[in-house]
């Protein structure tokens, strides 16, 4: 990740420049960039070659597991913990036990999906590394890490000429 | 060297309606007039305000403090007529904060991205009345201390609720919604309290919003990651909203007294809960923007479509209770028969026809585009359709009960001081509540507002957003 290489931050003031320079940026064969913005802007993510977020994938599974587990309960204190007989009907009354199920499912994937989503995103955080304060209010940046074989001129003029407001070298 | 970077061509047509929002607004404008209420002292408007709804709310404090010491005997209920007052608010509270998942789920999901304006206070509106709903039936259980029952754990006596009863559907459905619309409405607030966070002046408000933004820096990995979300969160709350009032439309669907026992409860209890939640947020909307001047972010035109929903829900309710009345008659049921004449026409018929007029005939006015665009009638309007959905469940709560199958079982009901006193507490909590809010937190969900800006930096280049964008 970013977090230990120094990185040339450039600023812009046009989400389409910030877009067009990643995509610039990643034709020159430079890797683990990133934008920050105050808004998401669409395209980012095929900007940057971003893959899908698995976090759905959390909210399926816990979702499903949570109403497994609810009917599971609901089912075992109404049919093995305290099983009451009434007129002979059915002890697991299935359909009478789908709201809490269903609630259930909603219940553990909403939570897991909360969960997973500050997972994915490195957070919560006590230290962010906020490399600009304007960038959660008017400004977009590009964060280029500096690799091995990258100069800090080259990496200056060329976020220069795609269109940047400011670029500044910040060491991690 | 300096390289050249080949131009992706911006994105031409996808520029919202001029009359939403002005396209003089850029992004700083967005951060600081909707971060202005929070940074500065509140104004004489908000000061009454809260003076007004803390001594509501202190009037609520009384009367639960007598009821936990004297009991439910304070109260107005007695046989038959066990739900009264308590009931009737829990299912208007609740029915208030539908309106909140509504816009900011459904309208999510339906790519109306003119819920920016106002999803935020929204939500913040369903988290209060969900709080307020969720005090009635604890305190309507009568051994208060004792309200930990109502949920299934492991116990000495070896009981488990019981999984087939409404009342326990409706102990689950409503703490599912609390908490998923809280953590909806957490998520949502993580940017914007980072913009809080990076303008903060002082130290305390850079450490406090600092925790409360978790470390939020806006990076596109991140954001990549938080729309998914998002977007889960929209998908699992629009079943969850629908599947809530259903459930409380249950408590009284699944009984077998008339005018409770009916198939119409569900959709109808979901119509009447966005009719109602839509209104709410008409009022608080009017007196917010005009308190805070965020005149130009909250629109006219944003009201009106609030105002073209309130009109058609109300005739969804409408045409519910038109249902409802035919039913009974075609229906050859005797007790189901007497119900709803007696509603009309007997001892409560004040109720059942401040109910209709103030749901199905009052909203019409709407149909006139000077109403919908007039502040001073929507607000009018908006209160007494709030009036009416009060009344709406009050109708149907005591009037099925006061009258059942035996003559000899009838009652009339009559409120005691203490009703109306906990009655108004609750509007007191409520608008206390968002009137705290409205001083700490963004009112309106600047991550979101700003990318729907049809000329955000002033270039003429359009914002990219995501949701004015997902139809190309």
């Amino acid at each position: 990740m970013t977090k230990l290489t120094p990185v040339m931050v450039a600023v812009f003031s046009e989400p389409t420049d910030v877009l067009n320079a990643a995509e610039a940026a990643h034709k020159q064969g430079w890797r683990h960039l990133d934008i920050m913005t105050p808004y998401p802007i669409h395209g980012m993510e095929k900007a940057l070659h971003l893959k899908m977020s698995w976090v759905p994938w959390v909210t399926l599974v816990m979702g499903l597991g949570g109403a497994a587990l609810g009917f599971l309960f609901a089912s075992w204190t109404s049919a093995v913990a305290w099983p009451i007989n009434v007129g002979g009907k059915p002890l697991i009354s299935w359909p009478a036990f789908i709201p809490v199920v269903f609630e259930c499912g909603i219940l553990i994937g909403g939570i897991a999906t909360f969960i997973a989503v500050w997972r994915a995103c490195h957070m919560p955080t006590n230290t962010p590394k906020i490399y600009d304060e304007r960038f959660t209010d008017d400004k977009f940046g590009l964060i280029v890490p500096l690799r091995e074989g990258m100069k800090d001129n080259d990496v200056q003029a060329f976020l220069k000429g795609v269109g940047a407001d400011e670029v500044r070298r910040v060491d991690a | 060297m300096a390289v050249v970077a080949p131009r992706v061509k911006p994105v031409e047509d996808v520029l919202p309606p001029s009359d939403l929002i002005s396209s003089k607004i850029r992004l700083r404008d967005v951060t600081d007039d909707v971060l202005r209420p929070t940074t500065r002292l509140p104004n004489a408007l908000w000061w009454i305000g809260i003076a007004i709804t803390g001594t509501m709310l202190g009037i609520g404090i009384i009367t639960v403090v007598r009821l936990l010491i004297k009991g439910q005997g304070i109260f107005g209920i007695s046989h038959p007529v066990g739900w009264a007052f308590d009931i009737t608010n829990f299912v208007f509270w609740i029915g208030i904060g539908h309106a909140g998942t509504l816009i900011s789920a459904i309208l999510f999901l339906l790519r109306q991205y003119w819920r920016t304006a106002i999803n935020r206070s929204a939500e913040a509106m369903t988290i209060f009345a969900v709080m307020t709903a969720g005090i009635f039936p604890l305190l309507h259980t009568g051994r208060q201390w004792m309200a930990f029952w109502l949920f299934p754990y492991p116990n000495e006596r070896l009981l488990w609720v019981n999984f087939r009863s409404p009342l326990v559907w409706d102990v689950f459905a409503v703490s599912t919604y609390l908490t998923i619309s809280l953590l909806f409405w957490y998520q949502g607030l993580v940017p914007d309290f980072a913009t809080m966070r990076d303008r903060a002046k002082n130290l305390l408000r850079k450490k406090v919003y600092g925790i409360l933004s978790l470390g939020w820096r806006g990076s596109a990995r991140a954001w990549n990651h938080y729309e998914k979300a998002y977007l889960v969160f929209a998908g699992l709350s629009t079943p969850l909203v629908l599947s809530v009032h259903s459930i409380v439309s249950f408590d009284f669907a699944v009984s077998l007294l008339p005018g409770w026992h009916t198939t119409i409860f569900p959709p109808y209890f979901v119509a009447g809960a966005i009719f109602s939640g839509f209104a709410m947020v008409v009022t608080l909307t009017v007196v917010m923007r005009k308190m805070f001047h965020l005149e130009h972010l909250i629109t006219i035109r944003h009201m009106e479509l609030m105002n073209m929903i309130i009109m058609a829900t109300g005739l969804m309710v409408g045409y519910a209770y038109i249902t409802e009345l035919f039913t009974a008659w075609y229906s050859e049921n005797p007790y189901e028969r007497y119900v709803f004449w007696n509603r009309a026409t007997g001892h409560y018929a004040w109720a059942f026809w401040t109910m209709m007029s103030c749901n199905a005939i009052i909203p019409q006015i709407f149909w006139f585009k000077k109403a919908r665009r007039s502040l001073v009638v929507m607000f009018i309007v908006s209160i007494f359709v709030n009036i009416g959905m009060w009344f709406e469940r009050f109708n149907i709560i005591v009037t099925s009960l006061h009258n059942d199958f035996i003559p000899a079982n009838w009652e009339i009901f009559t409120p005691t001081i203490w009703d109306f006193g906990w009655t108004i507490g609750a509007f007191g909590l409520f608008f206390t509540l968002f009137l705290i809010f409205v001083r700490v937190a963004p009112t309106i969900a600047m991550a979101e507002m700003k990318g729907v800006l049809p000329n955000p930096t002033g270039s003429g280049k359009p914002s990219l957003h995501e949701e004015v964008t997902a139809h190309d």
